[in-house]
């Protein structure tokens, strides 16, 4: 019995990292743009989608889809931020979160019409293999879907901390009028960030396509996990966000293996629901 | 009650009545598929003058009313299919439970200080929990549904909200209508005043001792009440429930971009939203349907782009520009 609790939170463990990295995005964007990016969920699975596609006609790996489909998603959010959301950043709160709806509606029913409401999957060779430590079975796909999570993760990490252009965007988050009085290109920057995002859910979408299938309709529930979890973690902490990932990836697990997995999410809300009430500003976020 | 109608130039008088006419005759003018849309117009209308309340109001944005829609119309009709209550007992029934829900949600939120996104998210939160609760709750019926028994259509009853579209129609016309009259008068009452003094700076308001939490949990609490008087509708209307629809984002969605696209504050907005809205988008898919076009899905995006180009372009709503247009305002 306890084997197969230990087994259910490992593997929790390891599709939450992914989550992590899904929910890095929205916190980047978040954390710099100031603008909630309620269409992250829907622009992911449009991502999944788009390993999908790849993958059937060249037989491409999710893993190695990663970097066109990413590349493409970067754009496309440089894009979005410059050419839509720019004008909105200004604007009331409920405004932008309006346009963003509106967007997202337009993305999720877009893929409900060009794909159909079935759900799609890519097979890999490597998708029944497992590992086995003791009285841990892992998955090979969970694994690798894990550690390549933490890769990018930690690449991230190393471009805010290292890079010259990673400064330029924290110092745009931490002071708009400072930023711009050194002469740093706000409007790029900020467009850069969404890139950032998209790319980073692109990348969590391509590596959750090695363990689940995917519908249009998971696009909403997609973006409230991304919430959820930025919001457990603290909002603008990439730290916070990887380890709150983690621990809905547990939760979610263990709601599976002691309730019914439908309820998982029942689980994700709750620990929401006590992290709002007794730690608000999250569990590694800066007092406000 | 001319406290209602003081400062409106007659033509607005006018307007405003030869509209109610024309719905009242309704029934005798157009055919029963026209109907049927308006009976969903009306419900838009109505559902979205109660979101108003809360986010066009006061300001609190909701994303989550699907919750109170599903929790009175599942309260009403299980004890209508349960227990045989009268649905407008059951009514009463509906409103206290979805009444208590709105104070959980605001006292959480709103003793915590949670505002903006995250109290948007908190009302996401809650009603996606509330449907995977209802998805389980077997006595319910659980994720395969609640039906009621079908009505008889050739007598109505209205005691026992039974009977023909006819009269159902006119039951939500009448409550759109009350909705209207109840929220000219809240916007001018002290109450109203209050309300938007917390809407434009919350802060500011606080300093001129408006007590913010009282009158945002009061906000609340109407705008679920309100929204419980739908979810009965909607239950004894459609005669069946599933959590999987009535608790949906989706749901909560549509009751919310009506209000958006009329004018998010106003008095008609809600209305005028509706009605652009429903019919747009019906007639959009009988369009594809004559067309050849059967696909799921479109309608939702043509209401995204409503969304888009309304937020883009017409960030007031459609309703201001109208009335200006049309020398409808109320007088200077």
């Amino acid at each position: 019995m306890f084997d197969l609790y230990l087994n259910a939170a490992v593997g929790g463990a390891l599709t939450g990292l992914v989550y992590g990295l899904m929910a890095l995005g929205l916190s980047v964007i978040f954390g710099v743009v100031r603008v909630v990016n309620f269409a992250h969920g829907e622009m992911m699975t449009g991502a999944m989608y788009g390993a999908i596609l790849l993958a059937q006609a060249f037989k491409l790996d999710p893993l190695i889809s990663i970097v066109p489909v990413a590349l493409v998603m970067f754009l496309l959010g440089y894009w979005l931020q410059r050419g839509v959301i720019n004008a909105f950043v200004t604007r009331p709160e409920h405004t932008q979160f309006m346009l963003l709806v509106a967007i997202a509606i337009i993305l999720v029913n877009g893929q409900l019409i060009a794909f159909g409401p079935n759900a799609r999957n890519v097979q890999v060779d490597y998708a029944l293999d497992s590992y086995q430590f003791g009285p841990l079975i892992l998955d090979k796909v969970r694994l690798v879907a894990a550690g390549a999570a933490l890769v990018i993760s930690a690449a991230l990490f190393a471009f805010f901390r290292f890079s010259l252009t990673g400064k330029a965007i924290r110092a745009c988050a931490d002071n708009f009028l400072g930023a711009q009085v050194v002469g740093l290109n706000v409007r790029h920057l900020y467009a850069l960030t969404f890139g950032i995002g998209a790319a980073c859910l692109a990348a969590a979408g391509c590596l959750l396509l090695l363990l689940v299938d995917v519908t249009p309709s998971q696009g909403p529930s997609y973006t409230l996990l991304a919430f959820v979890i930025v919001i457990v973690g603290g909002m603008g902490s990439l730290t916070g966000a990887l380890l709150s990932g983690l621990l809905v990836g547990v939760s979610e697990a263990m709601a599976g293996a002691l309730f019914d997995p439908s309820a998982k999410s029942m689980f994700t809300f709750a620990l929401l629901v006590l992290v709002l009430l007794f730690r608000p500003q999250g569990l590694l976020g800066r007092k406000p | 009650m001319s406290g209602l109608f003081a400062g409106l130039p007659r033509r607005a008088l006018v307007a405003m009545g030869v509209f109610l006419l024309l719905l009242l005759l309704a029934p005798w003018l157009v055919n029963a598929y026209v109907l049927s849309i308006l009976v969903v117009v009306l419900y838009y209308a109505y559902a979205g003058q109660a979101w108003n309340i809360m986010m066009g109001f006061a300001g609190q944005l909701s994303l989550g009313h699907s919750l109170y829609v599903g929790l009175g119309a599942y309260a009403a009709a299980a004890v209508f299919v349960k227990f045989g209550v009268n649905p407008w007992l059951g009514l009463v029934v509906a409103v206290v439970v979805t009444t208590a829900m709105g104070a959980i949600v605001g006292f959480l939120a709103f003793r915590f200080g949670i505002g903006g996104v995250y109290f948007a998210i908190l009302t996401i939160a809650f009603s996606e929990f509330t449907r995977i609760g209802f998805d389980h709750w077997l006595w319910l019926g659980g994720s395969g549904g609640l039906f009621l028994p079908v009505a008889n259509l050739s007598s109505n009853d209205l005691v026992n909200l039974r009977g023909a579209p006819v009269m159902f129609y006119y039951v939500i016309l009448a409550m759109t209508v009350a909705a209207l009259a109840f929220c000219r008068w809240l916007l001018a009452s002290k109450l109203g005043y209050y309300w938007q003094a917390i809407r434009e700076n919350e802060d500011a308001a606080a300093a001129l001792g408006i007590h913010v939490f009282r009158y945002k949990m009061i906000a609340v609490m109407l705008s679920s009440a309100m929204t419980a008087f739908a979810g009965v509708f909607f239950a004894f209307y459609y005669n069946n429930l599933f959590p999987e629809q009535i608790f949906s984002m989706g749901r909560s969605i549509e009751i919310i971009i009506g209000p958006i696209i009329g004018g998010l504050g106003t008095l008609f907005g809600p209305i005028v939203g509706a009605f652009v809205l429903n019919p747009l988008a019906d007639g959009l898919a009988e369009l594809l349907q004559w067309v050849g076009i059967d696909v799921p899905g479109v309608k939702q995006v043509f209401y995204g782009f409503c969304l888009l180009l309304v937020v883009v372009f017409l960030p007031g709503g459609i309703w201001p520009m109208l009335a200006r247009r049309l020398g409808l305002e109320r007088g200077h």
